[in-house]
Parts: structure tokens; C-alpha cells; sequence
């Protein structure tokens, strides 16, 4: 196995958290530091849901759309997000303030419906709760 | 039945930032009965006869896992823990990473001496980012005491891939690559993280090690069924009054645990393991919770009589077909599959024959998957098409 290969997924996870996003002079940069090729650090890069290829906001929200949160109705969650940003899931706010998705089970279903904004977690969410929570990030 | 707290026993007791406190509940004796005098045969043969199995799901010997690993041949070794619990219902294990990190580095430890590694990593899931901190003290803290002489803990960290959970993908992951599963044999224990001898063990599993080895394997034994020893942490949501993490001993009935801890009412079904768990109609409700009948990883999320099985049945393998790696086409295709005709039958729009084609489906990527994920991803559909099979002819299409 190339060297290079087991340091990749950490230096894109750096580079995610230091670019917001893994553009594509990164992954190249990557792939000749660490002798792999561009299709190698792509595939990588596009595996994992943390990683995005695209720019993103500066800050992300994740609501978990999972069967416990659903249960929980989550979708009064997204639809209030929604509102408030004024954009769906998968885009991002004209101003780069936010990017909106959806996940997969984050491990708070004791405490659903819950969302990540970057690496924090909110739970126990009420539509009343959603205004002040992301007022605090700017 | 009350709960039976040994995996659980520190969370709640212990302040997870302060190794003092885990030093006067017994912490840290387990590991100096080791170095004090037990040979890694010792060790591993009081998990043997401890009957330990993993609490991952899977439900491997513990023991035997690690004297596969202690006999092979190889001059490096590893332990991991696996921490990238992504199970759909499941949380258990960030419940004991935020309660007691300590017992967790302490079995790691013992795991590293058993086996003759001297590195361990934990691979922690993205979403749990937020424990990453109190895991590094809680590392630094013990090493500081010198709890780790001869044993290094890494933590790495995943980014965002439920079937990175899987043993396989998990050490590909940590390799740098894509989580993507790997053909077995051979098992970790002869090739694992870097082709050297591994074992992965669940957070959970780990859990008890420290306990067995202080009172015994014996004392373990007691508890549980004949297949299942000790005792089983389960994450419970869904329709019940009261989510959250109980311990009960294993054998213990499901209704125990939903109706009587969680306080559910008016239950229609459980699902039992995650996404890929046993749907449990409410008739069945005292089936008891061990490896022999039901458990997984201990998930168990509950719905009440206002439930649709088929919107379930839907979601869940619309995740399972998102999160499933590509690798093999009855995973990759298979899901899919089977989520565009379970969509039908949400629209009202199936047919008879469709009820055909996923149970022979179903056989198909359960036979020739190449990872538990695929293999498990049609028990939900099996189980729905057993147990509420009007539900489905409901929706076949008039005309």
C-alpha cells in the first residue's frame, strides 16, 4: 500500500475544516504530495458525507431525518429551517452563511428530533426553538 | 426486572473528566491484576470461559477473537474499538463515551496485553466530534498515571459513512480509503488494519472486560441465557414516555423493557437491531432479548398503533440503499430495488406479483451479499411481509 494512502482521509478531513469545502486545486495538491492519483483522492473525497467537493456555507446544518426523529416529526423541524433560511436541503444561503442537509441518524434518538450546526448538537427541538439557536451563528 | 448495571456501572458515578474518581470505584485494579501476574493466556481464557460476546450486533466470542489474534503470527498488532455506532436507534455507546471514557482506555489496554499489541486506535464517528476532547483527557489522564506503559491509544475520526461501522470498512477507513467492505477471509484476526492481526471490539463489548477480569469469569456466566451471558445495553426511542439507555440482563423479556421501563402504550410493533433489526408485532412482545431470538445492537424503536409498517418498511431501506457502500451488486442494487417497488405499495400503486419478487429478492441479496448490510437489509420486509402482510395487499393497486 502506497504511504501516502493512510494519511489522505485525514488530510481531507483537515482541509474540510480549514477550506470549508475540498476544491479541486486541494485535491491535487494532495495527490502529489502523497504520490496518489487525482481519481484516487476524488473517490475518497465523495465517499463520506462530512466531505464535501463543493463549497459549502460556513456553517451546516444537519437535521437527522432518521425513523426516530421521524417519528418524533422531524419534518416541522426542516420545514421551520426552511423558512427561516429560505432555502431547501441541499442548498446553501446566497450570503454563505448556510448550507442545509439532511442525515442519517446522528445517536440522539433519545432526545429527537435533534440537528447538528456543525460539530454541536440540538435536541429536543420545538419550531420555537429554531429562530434563537441560529441566530447565534453567523 | 430491574436493570443490572455492569457496562453502566461509572456512568453517572464517575465525573468523566477526572481519573480520581474512576480510581476509587476499582478503576485501573483489573489492568494491575493483569500486569501483576496474569499471562495473556490467562486473560484470554477467563474472557473465554466468561462467555463474553460482542455487543456490536454480530455476537462473536470475545475470547475466542482475541486468542485467534494472540496466536497469529506478526510482529505488529492492533486492538480498535469501534466507536462509529451509526446504527439507525442507537446510542448507547455516546451514552458510556460521555459517562465513563476511563473503563473503556482500561479494557483497551488489557485487550493490547492479551493479544501483544501495542497500539490501539478508537475510531470515532463524525457525529460524535463533540466527545473527542473528553476522550483525549480521559487517554492523556491514564497515560499520565502510567496506565499505558507499553500501549498507545490513537483516536481516529470518521467522516460521515454508516457502513464504516462495519468491521471491514472500518479498518479500510482507517487506512485512508474509501469505507468500503472487504472479501473475508481472511478475518481480522490473521489480516486486519494494515494486513497485521486485529480485533474490533464494540465500545460495549470492551466495556465488561475490566469486570471479568477483577470478579471473575464465573461471576459473569451466571448472568444471562445458556447462548447469551451477561447482560445487554439497549437504546430505546420512539413512541415510549421514557427514551434513553437501560441494562437489563440478557434473556430479559422485550416487554420488560418497552412497556415497563420506557412506558410505552399502545404498541404496534418493535423494531429490535437498528434498520436491519427484526420487526416485532406487539403479539410477540415476551420474546426474550438474547442472541438466540432478538438483539442486535440493542436498538429497539417502538410504534405505536398510529404507525404504517409500509411507510417504515419504505424509509428504512431508503437509508439502507443510501448508506450501503457500492461495493456488490445484490447491496448496491438490491436496496434500490427493493426501495422503488416498497414505494409503490407506499403510493398504493403495488401489485401481486411485486409481493413475489421481493421475497425471492429478499433470498437473493441475503444469500450473496457481501457485508452484513446487505445480508440484514431484507429481514425488515421479511418480517412486515410475515407479520402484516394485509398492509400490503392494502395497497395493490384496483384495476
Amino acid at each position: 500500500m502506497n504511504k501516502g494512502q493512510e494519511e489522505l482521509l485525514v488530510l481531507l478531513q483537515k482541509t474540510q475544516n480549514e477550506l470549508g469545502y475540498l476544491s479541486e486545486e486541494s485535491m491535487a495538491e494532495l495527490a502529489k504530495s502523497l504520490d496518489l492519483s487525482i481519481s484516487d483522492v476524488y473517490g475518497v473525497a465523495t465517499f463520506y458525507s462530512f466531505l464535501s467537493a463543493k463549497p459549502l456555507g460556513r456553517n451546516i446544518i444537519r437535521i437527522c431525518k432518521s425513523i426516530p426523529c421521524y417519528l418524533k416529526n422531524c419534518q416541522i423541524i426542516i420545514n421551520t429551517v426552511e423558512k427561516e433560511i429560505g432555502i431547501k436541503p441541499g442548498e446553501t444561503t446566497p450570503d454563505g452563511k448556510f448550507s442545509f442537509q439532511l442525515t442519517n441518524c446522528i445517536g440522539a434518538c433519545d432526545k429527537a428530533p435533534a440537528m447538528m450546526i456543525n460539530n454541536d448538537v440540538y435536541d429536543n427541538l420545538t419550531p420555537s426553538k429554531i429562530s434563537k439557536i441560529l441566530k447565534a451563528y453567523k | 426486572m430491574p436493570q443490572k448495571l455492569i457496562a453502566l456501572k461509572n456512568c453517572g458515578f464517575i465525573n468523566p473528566k477526572d481519573i480520581t474518581t474512576y480510581l476509587d470505584r476499582d478503576g485501573f485494579k483489573a489492568l494491575k491484576k493483569v500486569f501483576n501476574g496474569l499471562t495473556c493466556e490467562q486473560v484470554i481464557e477467563e474472557i473465554k470461559a466468561s462467555g463474553l460476546r460482542g455487543r456490536g450486533g454480530a455476537g462473536f466470542p470475545c475470547g475466542l477473537k482475541w486468542a485467534l489474534a494472540s496466536k497469529a503470527q506478526g510482529n505488529e498488532k492492533y486492538v480498535i474499538c469501534n466507536a462509529d455506532e451509526g446504527e439507525v436507534g442507537t446510542f448507547k455507546d455516546r451514552y458510556i463515551l460521555e459517562g465513563d471514557p476511563f473503563t473503556l482506555i482500561e479494557a483497551m489496554a488489557i485487550a493490547g496485553y492479551a493479544i501483544g499489541a501495542k497500539k490501539g486506535y478508537i475510531y470515532l464517528r463524525a457525529e460524535y466530534h463533540h466527545h473527542l476532547d473528553l476522550l483525549e483527557n480521559a487517554i492523556s489522564q491514564a497515560k499520565e498515571r502510567g496506565f499505558l506503559p507499553h500501549f498507545d491509544i490513537e483516536i481516529r475520526e470518521g467522516a460521515g459513512a454508516y457502513v464504516c461501522g462495519e468491521e471491514s470498512a472500518l479498518m479500510e477507513s482507517i487506512e485512508g480509503k474509501r469505507g468500503e467492505v472487504r472479501y473475508r477471509p481472511p478475518f481480522p484476526p490473521s489480516r486486519g488494519l494494515r494486513a497485521k492481526p486485529t480485533i474490533i471490539n464494540n465500545v460495549e463489548t470492551l466495556m465488561n472486560i475490566p469486570q471479568i477480569i477483577l470478579n471473575g469469569a464465573h461471576w459473569f456466566n451466571q448472568l444471562g441465557t445458556e447462548k447469551s451471558k451477561g447482560t445487554k445495553v439497549f437504546s430505546v426511542s420512539g413512541d415510549v414516555k421514557n427514551p434513553g439507555v437501560y441494562e437489563l440482563e440478557l434473556g430479559s423479556r422485550l416487554k420488560e423493557l418497552v412497556e415497563d421501563l420506557a412506558l410505552a402504550e399502545k404498541v404496534k410493533m418493535v423494531q429490535v437491531g437498528g434498520a436491519t433489526g427484526r420487526i416485532i408485532p406487539y403479539e410477540m412482545i415476551n420474546t426474550p432479548l438474547a442472541f438466540e431470538s432478538i438483539l442486535g445492537a440493542g436498538a429497539i424503536i417502538v410504534f405505536d398503533e398510529t404507525r404504517d409498517i409500509i411507510d417504515i418498511v419504505h424509509r428504512t431501506m431508503e437509508f439502507l440503499a443510501e448508506e450501503c457502500c457500492g461495493k456488490c451488486a445484490p447491496g448496491r442494487e438490491g436496496t434500490e430495488a427493493m426501495v422503488e417497488i416498497l414505494g409503490k405499495f407506499s403510493r398504493g400503486e403495488g401489485l401481486n406479483e411485486d409481493i413475489r419478487v421481493l421475497q425471492k429478492l429478499a433470498s437473493t441479496m441475503m444469500l450473496s451479499s457481501l457485508c452484513g448490510l446487505g445480508q440484514a437489509a431484507p429481514i425488515p420486509v421479511i418480517d412486515s411481509l410475515q407479520y402484516f402482510r394485509s398492509a400490503y395487499e392494502n395497497r395493490i393497486q384496483k384495476n
